[in-house]
């Protein structure tokens, strides 16, 4: 049986009880108890729905990984020829496809490393200062380690993604991504 | 209809508990989200299934908290 409500203080203009009510007067109530109720049932369900949200973006997330794995390995890009960039150089081009701007740098008169361009904070172009030893975004003054990739300071966390390159005949050829992605 | 088998304050004082729950396992799937993006962008994709799974695990709690209790506090 129903507890004696003290809080039950208004009647609806029918005079019928509270439970026979019509729907949309139940979801709209006088009483401040009910009120506060029923504004904190429909808040609660409200986060179950942002449950289901966070759900779906998980999905997306491992959507995403199938299918970037489906894409097998990816291509041998021809980058540059080995006399084409001096010491400090660098030079832009696209890798794996076109729209995702990577960035070869030569450090040495042996060594070459390349990296995608985007900033991993809010993906900004990262700009080579090989006489730094980094990359800077000039967004955020991010800046990156020109030997590993990895964040020096501001607020990237994460490594740039490496673009790994092999040398054949005179050639500078992009073959993968070590990590991350572009 | 019937009426509930709780006061209207007492229905609200549980529907709050109720709120922590979902609120704070709602909290937790926001942080596996942020993160396991994070790790994926990183190149990490070892944690996405798990995380998938931790994440569907708290909407099945939400969503068993909302179906069971709250049709009852309703009814």
């Amino acid at each position: 049986m129903r507890p004696h409500d003290e809080e039950n203080v208004s009647a609806a203009p029918d005079g019928a009880p509270p439970g026979e009510q019509p729907h949309w007067r139940r979801q709209f109530p006088i009483d401040v108890a009910e009120d506060e109720y029923r504004s904190r049932r429909d808040f609660t369900k409200l986060l179950g729905l942002t449950s289901l949200a966070f759900v779906s973006g998980q999905g997306f997330i491992i959507a995403q990984s199938i299918t970037k794995k489906s894409e097998g390995p990816l291509p041998e890009i021809d980058v540059a020829a080995l006399d084409e960039l001096e010491v400090g150089m660098a030079k832009v081009f696209q890798y794996p496809h076109e729209g995702n701007a990577c960035v070869l740098v030569r450090i040495s008169e042996d060594n070459f490393v390349a990296y995608g361009q985007k900033c991993t904070h809010l993906s900004c172009p990262v700009i080579p200062k090989p006489r730094d030893g980094k990359f800077y975004c000039p967004c955020h003054n991010g800046s990156f380690d020109l030997h590993t990739g990895r964040p020096l300071a501001g607020p990237p966390r994460r490594a740039l993604p490496k673009v790994t390159l092999k040398m054949a005949n005179g050639r500078i050829i992009a073959t993968g991504l070590e990590h991350g992605v572009v | 209809m019937k009426g509930s088998t709780f006061a209207r304050s007492q229905r609200g004082a549980i529907v709050l508990g109720i709120l922590c729950i979902v609120g704070t396992l709602v909290v937790f799937q926001l942080w596996l989200l942020t993160a396991t993006m994070e790790a994926y962008l990183g190149g990490n994709d070892d944690i996405v299934i798990p995380a998938a799974l931790a994440s569907v695990g708290c909407f099945l709690l939400n969503f068993g908290i909302l179906h069971f209790y709250m049709r009852r506090l309703d009814r």
